[in-house]
């Protein structure tokens, strides 16, 4: 027994060694100034401080600005149409609800390349200049879901009749709203809003069709855009770093608040 | 007894969002399919996929580096979620959230890093690169529903079948696995389905000497071939919906879909 639980450690820990080798290269080279991945120069920050210098080329420095608004208004948005919906979803019943849910699934069912293609063809055949505004729409279309689906389960949750006593206490139904239905669902709200945000910042394919073509870059298609013409940029490797940890460390706060509501 | 407002009409500035930003396109997809140029209905668009030898060789190949890439995956990923789910080989839960982490990590990123390390190995890029970088990006994805399902079962069936006489390896051919094929049925989908569909990964990891189905697809889009385009995304899906319908529903995507 202890032979198979040595060598069971041992397949776990190969597996994932396999799994983060490529990253950790990635970190451990954005600490050399080489041109080319693989030539280590000597330790260097300098990478580090191009990058938050911004003396990079500003296209970068705009793809990670465009990136982050896009991110954060999508967030926003999403938040706040999904935790309406929710709400209003909860107190559907029959065929709407269902047609309602069943729509609610697609966006997350779909691959991201058709989800992308679907909006270019509407976007065209709307006549709408492609830029940032479809990609946020197209963005806010494919987060929302997961919005519903992080703050339904906390309505479910709630017990009916807090709401019930409230209004009998003689809360008015917005207040009771307020004071009573708010509190319980606004940790699914706040994990709906990190999700968001980590899925708008990750998108690469919805975005790639629905940025038009007036210059509009985010990140992912940036980082494309560069890895196309041969040879990353030295200063994405710093950047990838970053993001890999930014995205960690979200992901850590989202697991643990899983964990603690599981306790709860 | 308080007057109650029901709120279901909140729902509806939503389903008009899910109306014109999720049926809607998929409707256009359907349209633009089955249309000529100047907008009049035709099955041409299928007719030529068909007679364009290029694109459907790239079509059955994409298809064969999925089903490989998802057979690897189930290969490498069933033994490592087993071991994870078996609480006298693993306790530690910090390696299940050690195989999530890079689901959530920007695929374009972790395909660079595969390039990376290759690069790094010096080490060629082409079909071993490109079959390297789809199970590195998809594994993740077949471990946590099998991790799922194997964690969720019910541990007296296999004491049940030990007390019962049953070797280890009968147990675990004759209950453990049994029961664990949901999670197999919708990892397989997790896996096939992103494969199938992905563009810019072959590329990157190939120098563009591979193609695979999606980056037809993105091609002809990016020429102006809205039509030809749009009966390719479909014939796509239409492979997905046929292995959705195959490998026994989506229930289990939406739940594993959510949050880790």
């Amino acid at each position: 027994m202890k032979a198979n639980k040595l060598f069971a450690q041992l397949y776990l820990w190969a597996l994932l060694l396999l799994m983060y080798a490529p990253i950790v290269i990635i970190a451990i080279f954005s600490f050399t100034e080489a041109k080319v991945l693989g030539n280590w120069t000597g330790f260097s920050l300098n990478l580090y401080k191009n990058l938050f210098s911004g003396s990079v080329h500003s296209s970068l420095f705009s793809a990670i600005k465009n990136t982050l608004s896009i991110g954060i208004l999508s967030a926003l948005f999403s938040t706040a149409l999904g935790s309406i919906a929710a709400v209003g979803i909860y107190n559907l019943r029959g065929f709407k609800k269902r047609a309602v849910v069943f729509m609610n699934d697609i966006p997350m069912l779909n691959p991201d390349i058709i989800t992308g293609i679907a909006l270019f063809l509407l976007f065209v055949a709307a006549g709408l200049t492609q830029g940032y505004l479809t990609v946020l729409l197209a963005h806010i279309s494919f987060c929302t879901p997961y919005v519903v689906l992080s703050v339904m389960p906390k309505l479910k949750q709630m017990n009916p009749n807090v709401y019930e006593a409230a209004l009998d206490l003689g809360a008015k139904p917005h207040q009771a709203l307020l004071r009573v239905i708010l509190p319980q669902i606004r940790p699914g709200m706040i994990s709906g809003f990190i999700l968001s945000f980590t899925l708008s910042i990750d998108d690469f394919a919805v975005t790639l069709f629905t940025k038009g073509n007036q210059g509009l870059e985010t990140l992912s298609t940036f980082i494309y855009a560069d890895a196309r013409k041969g040879g990353l940029t030295p200063e994405l490797r710093p950047l990838m770093t970053v993001v890999f940890l930014v995205v960690l460390a979200l992901l850590v706060i989202i697991n643990f608040r899983t964990l603690k509501t599981k306790q709860q | 007894m308080a007057k109650t407002v029901n709120r279901s009409v909140w729902a509806a500035p939503y389903a008009i969002f899910l109306l014109l930003f999720v049926a809607l396109p998929l409707v256009m997809v359907l349209l633009y399919a089955f249309q000529d140029k100047s907008g009049s209905i035709t099955f041409a668009n299928f007719v030529k996929f068909f007679n364009t030898p290029e694109d459907v060789h790239t079509f059955l190949y994409s298809i064969e580096i999925a089903v490989i890439t998802t057979v690897l995956c189930l290969v490498l990923g069933y033994p490592a979620a087993w071991i994870m789910s078996n609480s006298s080989l693993n306790r530690s839960s910090i390696t299940v959230v050690l195989f999530i982490l890079p689901m959530w990590i920007n695929m374009l990123i972790r395909t660079l890093a595969t390039v990376a390390l290759f690069d790094f190995l010096r080490a060629p890029l082409g079909e071993g690169a490109l079959i390297f970088g789809m199970v590195y990006n998809f594994l993740p994805f077949m471990i946590y529903p099998i991790y799922n399902t194997l964690n969720k079962m019910d541990k007296s069936y296999t004491e049940a079948a030990q007390d019962l006489g049953a070797s280890p390896r009968h147990v675990f051919a004759k209950v453990v696995l049994p029961l664990s094929m949901p999670g197999v049925a919708s990892g397989i989908l997790m896996v096939f389905m992103p494969t199938i569909s992905t563009f810019a990964v072959a590329e990157l990891l190939t120098m563009n000497r591979i193609k695979l189905f999606g980056t037809t697809i993105q091609e002809n889009i990016n020429s102006g071939m809205w039509n030809y385009g749009a009966a390719l995304a479909l014939i796509m899906l239409l492979i997905i919906g046929i292995t959705t319908v195959f490998s026994g529903g989506d229930k289990d995507i939406e739940e594993n879909g959510g949050l880790i």
